[in-house]
């Protein structure tokens, strides 16, 4: 694929490389095949900036990315977006769909608008921040990712997360943490409702050390104290008659 | 096991037992009483449904024309997954392994199938947990299943697959989540599942990030984009509403799609959700195949086809309805060594016996198949295993060759509904073949003058 601009330049600030792809006249196709090549090539990846322009709400831009590439989309995407990222940054200023940063693996996602359902889900590491709010089933199935949601979080968030952590700076809808395994919950509002085996738990040190080091990444300037945080009862590892729901 | 009223000793002395309380029944009762909770086990259906013994095979006599056994060619090869991906599976056999996961097998079972699979030229699958290693090393064509729970998914392993299938539904429990109980959540299978040890495995009913056939859609691109549409990408669905299931997943962009039958087996869930959802393989497959004919998709997007699928016959007679293959699950097991005799004392210390043992989920199986305890697991020599896999899948398609060839078919994919009766009623209904003698396919107006 061609990117609109193919005369790379120099960003001074950061010493890298800028490579700009302008998805009205690029497909998705085109810049994934593009960014996956890079990726493949390694070695100097991580010094070039690509920077996606009119994303016009498509889906899976930049997902299956390998490689520490730093990805700026300006503008909302939809549908999995930055999908199973493995080591890459991708940077979305505007809001994202359904299954934002699905299974990441490593790296980093930042979302400056809100996020709509299953943001995260499944994610096995890296860190997801979205800045505005999430929707529905938020973190659902996590198995080690780390969310930071700057605002408010849908119903069902959580649900079934095995292990890592979501911090919801904002309030929790319905059944927060429903079927929760390992995960840990900090809210900083309020939680309209917890889900079954999800119960309130003590802050201790570490989870305020563990909270602030999120926030601090996040960019997110609260303190601590001021968020409750939430975990599994362990009341439903093991079938039993007298617990099940 | 319902015993018949005539066993030595009740009938006899006058006793009779009711058809409605039978004593599996009568036992499961008491169980209930006693425990509270409802029995899990693994297998498949037990009870009797219409089933590919309901349908037979016309050989050709005057008005077709055989093809010689043993000297004329027959062609058993298939290609999955030619519609959008640059890479489809160009399989020797139309005979494939059904997903099965690592947790629910041993890692020496998986590395049997694999390594069975790969002899005769066919697939093997993974299943909810992840992909290890020795199914990958042995399995020449790997399927990697992409399940609602997501255990062990990473991307790198879809890079590593030849195919991907995304699950549904399995035929065993259609609508239906997974429970492997916590004493097979060994540390390896724990950690493949992120899950603590010990505790149990609750595999999700539905996917966590879409909801409907338009977000499947979606789904399929993001997993060709990941994998630069190189894959063949399955669509797997327990047969329930088969007729608007396949034609959703043609519609979502599947490459080929997976029916499986309530006879399809599982590692452990609920005997009232096995016995009781779903439909028989032999009713769902015209429904798929309907689907795809008015889709104008038949032959287009393949159609794979399990659910106690046994032996060549089975195998003929699903072709014959329109499938472009088939996958095993329980037989392929039982071929391993799965419920075999040689272990027939230890089964009955399990309070099982040979031919009846299905508690998969208590990871104590004596074969060393469902099992992740060490000891028990090093029992299966997956060398041997793998090889004893490759005959059975060798035997099938010499079966279905043998009767394809009286049905004078050059290829095994040439046989049709045309080469079928039923000798049911219901069989003929559900697979929409005649009755044995007659021109009558029930809910359709029979031909003129019956001369058929």
């Amino acid at each position: 694929m061609t990117p609109t601009d193919p005369q790379p330049t120099t960003d001074r600030r950061a010493e890298r490389t800028t490579k700009v792809v302008d998805l009205a006249s690029s497909s998705v196709r085109e810049l994934n095949q593009a960014l996956h090549e890079s990726s493949s090539t390694g070695g100097e990846s991580s010094a070039v900036e690509w920077v996606i322009t009119n994303p016009q709400g498509e889906h899976a831009i930049a997902c299956g990315l390998t490689e520490p590439v730093h990805v700026r989309i300006e503008g909302h995407v939809g549908y999995y977006c930055a999908g199973m990222n493995q080591r890459a940054h991708v940077e979305v200023r505007g809001n994202a769909g359904v299954g934002l940063a699905e299974n990441m693996m490593s790296g980093r996602v930042d979302v400056s608008g809100d996020a709509s359902q299953s943001a995260g889900a499944t994610g096995h590491g890296g860190l997801l921040v979205i800045n505005g709010n999430a929707a529905a089933r938020c973190g659902i199935s996590m198995k080690g990712i780390d969310i930071v949601v700057g605002g408010n979080v849908g119903h069902m968030s959580a649900f079934m997360a095995q292990a890592g952590r979501l911090v919801i700076c904002g309030d929790a809808g319905d059944a927060l943490g429903d079927s929760l395994y390992e995960a840990h919950l900090y809210v900083r509002g309020t939680v309209k409702s917890l889900g079954a085996d999800c119960v309130a738990k003590p802050m201790r040190a570490h989870h305020h050390t563990e909270l602030a080091d999120l926030l601090s990444r996040a960019a997110m300037a609260y303190s601590t104290a001021e968020f409750t945080r939430y975990g599994s009862a362990r009341s439903l590892y093991n079938f039993h008659v007298d617990n099940a729901y | 096991m319902t015993s018949a009223n005539t066993d030595s000793g009740t009938a006899s002395s006058g006793l009779r037992e009711s058809a409605t309380f039978d004593r599996a029944t009568i036992h499961e009762i008491q169980r209930a009483a006693e425990t509270g909770v409802y029995d899990i086990r693994g297998w498949g259906a037990k009870r009797a449904v219409p089933h590919f013994d309901d349908l037979l095979l016309l050989g050709a006599s005057m008005s077709r024309y055989p093809l010689e056994g043993y000297r004329e060619r027959c062609d058993t090869d298939v290609v999955l997954g030619d519609r959008h991906a640059k890479f489809p599976l160009h399989l020797q056999i139309p005979v494939t392994i059904a997903g099965m996961s690592f947790g629910a097998l041993s890692a020496q079972a998986k590395e049997a199938l694999g390594r069975g699979a790969s002899e005769v030229g066919t697939s093997t699958t993974t299943g909810d947990g992840g992909m290890t290693a020795e199914e990958r090393g042995q399995s020449k064509h790997l399927v990697y299943q992409y399940l609602p729970s997501r255990y062990g998914m990473n991307p790198d392993d879809l890079r590593r697959a030849d195919a991907i299938e995304i699950v549904l539904g399995q035929g065993a429990k259609p609508g239906g989540g997974g429970m492997l109980l916590g004493q097979k959540i060994t540390e390896r299978v724990a950690g493949m599942r992120t899950l603590p040890v010990g505790v149990d495995q609750r595999s999700a009913c539905r996917h966590p990030d879409w909801t409907g056939p338009d977000d499947l859609e979606i789904k399929i691109r993001e997993l060709r984009e990941i994998t630069d549409w190189e894959k063949p990408i399955y669509v797997k669905v327990g047969a329930t509403r088969t007729y608007f299931d396949v034609a959703l997943a043609v519609k979502s962009g599947a490459d080929v799609v997976v029916v499986d039958g309530m006879q399809g087996g599982t590692a452990a869930t609920q005997e009232v959700f096995i016995e009781h959802v779903g439909i028989p393989t032999l009713a769902a497959i015209p429904q798929a195949v309907q689907a795809l004919q008015e889709l104008g998709m038949h032959r287009k997007v393949q159609l794979i086809v399990s659910g106690g699928v046994r032996n060549g016959a089975d195998l003929a007679k699903c072709l014959a309805l329109g499938a472009d293959a088939v996958s095993i699950g329980t037989a392929a097991l039982i071929a391993l060594g799965d419920n075999s005799p040689r272990f027939a004392e230890e089964y009955r210390a399990l309070g099982s016996e040979a031919g009846f043992y299905d508690d998969y989920q208590d990871g104590r199986d004596p074969a060393g198949i469902t099992t992740q305890d060490p000891e028990l697991s090093a029992r299966l020599d997956p060398v041997l295993g793998g090889r004893r896999l490759a005959n059975l899948l060798r035997v099938m398609t010499m079966e279905a060759q043998t009767l394809a060839r009286a049905c004078g078919k050059a290829h095994v994919h040439n046989l049709e509904p045309e080469d079928l009766v039923a000798l049911t009623i219901e069989a003929a209904a559900m697979a929409r073949v005649p009755l044995a003698g007659t021109s009558w396919i029930p809910g359709r107006p029979s031909r003129d003058g019956d001369r058929w």
